[in-house]
């Protein structure tokens, strides 16, 4: 998406985080959607890069197929 | 007594925690209580409130945890931890219980044109999720602060060569499309864009821009160190294109603390070859620079809005270099004013919650007098510094410093309230403060800085003594908490509301000159 397309489009958002910020674009009524954010692999850094080595792998599989 | 229970894997966003804190706080026979994660941070603080008991031992960062001291005869930790799941349920209800997927890419399945992502979580986790969002072809307003600079320029790069925005890290304001982002002013829509390093410099900007009747296109916001050597600009620079290109902009204001030399010089270069006009408030920036650029460089924030809305109209290009009273108005008002002080009170106290603000009131005021601060314009004049005897002294109340284990002072107005009980005192002539206004922030910030006022003039009447208090007001008629109620609100509690923040710190700087010769004369 260029960013000059953004300027002429209707603003939709995803919030990730502090719920006040999503509830303030809800009293605008702007389109938000609100994650239910919670740290990665339950913020284990040892099981974060064990699942990003998977991602890789099995990215790099998607290409090769 | 204390109390204390973790509940394991259950993640709640600081804001909402922080603040059911404060709620619990004035349940009846609660002395004290701690809600929050189990992170070295909050744990520490547990300490220092004397709340750690054995029950916290095995806490980790990804649990939450309530820690109470209460008194036994009024309440018990059973009546606490019920009133905390009624309060977190109540606020569940809030957010009218619809679905709320786990992750970025479910949420695009529910919203698949969604173009914005906004993040605010903390800042160890945010890149992955950044890049995982500029992967996906979608604009970033990144609030988390603490991401590594490797980690920004990296991923702005990639913002970069995709054509997206990344605001931040650490951006506090935008303003895209007319919706205000995290901290923003509801502002009329218009034709200056701005592209802002710093977020509540931004805020007085749009919102003086707003009250001079003019309008904003795009706010864009680019995080505190984008100018700096290493991330070279590259946000500033693409958003500077950005609005050089859209049709709906016709000038350009620039705003960040002095940029390192070689972004300067890129961010010259452009502006050389832009065929709108830029106005460049690098707040103590080099002039004759943005001069030879063919830009307009400013002495304020107030100056960089004037001008952008005179360019934007064909009006003369003027500065804006004074404070704008009558004479005899001033003359009244100062000896009105400072009339109600003893001869003791000398020391100005600036007390605020932007942190550019409150470096733009020090610019100002110290060229006359030494001004220690928690960001203080030179190395001796930090707050460790300040002599036992006192000092002039401005602080920004949102440095981390002051807000561990809670909210910005724009979302929790305690921490200002606590620095006027703790630091206002039988020398302090004059309090300077900001009341920043628009959406993100407190909702009656005006009512919580009423109270401190009147209860330190309570304070200091039992000494025969008075306080002078000057605000200024960055808002507008449409934020929600409404600019004219809260000056109102201000105003009727006996404090003087200026303008903008340039001429609040004028006005103090009238005063000051004023109490000084009346020293020496009375000398």
């Amino acid at each position: 998406m260029a960013l000059n397309d953004l300027f002429t489009q209707e603003l939709k958002v995803i919030n990730m985080g502090l719920e006040s910020f999503h509830d303030e674009l809800k009293s605008q009524h702007v389109q938000t959607v609100q994650v239910a954010w919670k740290p990665r692999a339950g913020g284990s850094q040892k099981m974060l890069s064990l699942l990003n080595k998977l991602k890789k792998v099995s990215s790099s599989k998607e290409k090769a197929g | 007594m204390l109390g204390a229970l973790i509940r394991k894997n259950a993640y709640y966003d600081s804001v909402t925690l922080m603040l059911i804190s404060q709620d619990l706080k004035e349940q009846a026979g609660v002395q004290e209580v701690l809600v929050g994660m189990g992170t070295e941070l909050n744990l520490d603080l547990v300490r220092n409130l004397e709340m750690f008991s054995p029950e916290l031992e095995p806490v980790g960062p990804n649990d939450m945890f309530i820690a109470a001291k209460f008194d036994e005869q009024q309440t018990s930790f059973q009546a606490i931890e019920t009133a905390f799941d009624e309060l977190i349920s109540k606020k569940s209800a809030d957010s009218n219980g619809n679905y709320q997927p786990p992750t970025l890419k479910s949420a695009l399945r529910q919203l698949p044109d969604a173009n914005l992502v906004q993040i605010s979580i903390p800042g160890q986790y945010a890149s992955a999720e950044v890049e995982e969002a500029l992967n996906a072809g979608l604009h970033v307003m990144l609030f988390s602060d603490n991401v590594p600079i490797e980690d920004e320029l990296r991923l702005k790069k990639k913002a970069v060569e995709k054509g997206l925005l990344l605001m931040g890290p650490d951006c506090g304001t935008a303003i895209i499309n007319g919706v205000p982002l995290c901290f923003a002013n509801a502002v009329k829509r218009g034709k200056i864009g701005v592209v802002g390093a710093s977020g509540t410099g931004t805020q007085e900007v749009t919102t003086l821009i707003d009250k001079l009747g003019e309008g904003l296109s795009q706010v864009i916001g680019t995080g505190g160190r984008d100018l700096s050597e290493a991330v070279g600009g590259l946000m500033m620079l693409q958003g500077f294109d950005a609005l050089i290109t859209d049709p709906e902009t016709e000038v350009i204001v620039l705003i960040s603390k002095p940029p390192a030399a070689a972004v300067a010089k890129k961010i010259y270069d452009r502006a050389k070859t832009s065929p709108k006009p830029v106005v460049i408030d690098f707040i103590g920036g080099d002039a004759q620079a943005i001069r030879e650029a063919g830009a307009y460089p400013c002495l304020s924030f107030e100056d960089a809005a004037a001008k952008a809305v005179a360019l934007l109209r064909g009006e003369p290009v003027q500065d804006q270099d004074s404070l704008r009273m009558a004479d005899s108005a001033l003359e009244e008002l100062l000896t009105a004013e400072l009339g109600r002080l003893q001869p003791e009170q000398t020391k100005l106290l600036g007390l605020y919650t932007g942190g550019t603000l409150a470096d733009e009131a020090m610019k100002f005021l110290g060229q006359k007098t030494a001004i220690y601060s928690n960001i203080p314009l030179s190395p001796e004049l930090a707050l460790e510094n300040m002599p036992a005897a006192g000092g002039h002294l401005i602080l920004d109340l949102g440095e981390d410093q002051f807000t561990r284990g809670r909210a910005h002072p724009m979302i929790d107005p305690l921490t200002r309230s606590e620095f006027f009980s703790s630091r206002v005192d039988g020398q302090t002539a004059i309090v300077l403060l900001d009341l920043v206004l628009g959406y993100g922030s407190h909702a009656d910030p005006a009512k919580a800085v009423v109270q401190s006022v009147l209860e330190a003039r309570a304070r200091l009447a039992r000494e025969g003594k008075d306080l002078v208090v000057v605000a200024s007001v960055t808002g507008t008629d449409q934020d929600p908490q409404d600019l004219g109620s809260s000056t109102r609100t201000l105003k009727q509690a006996g404090i003087i509301v200026m303008p903008s923040n340039a001429q609040a710190v004028r006005l103090v700087s009238r005063m000051m000159e004023k109490m000084h010769s009346g020293a020496e004369n009375g000398a």
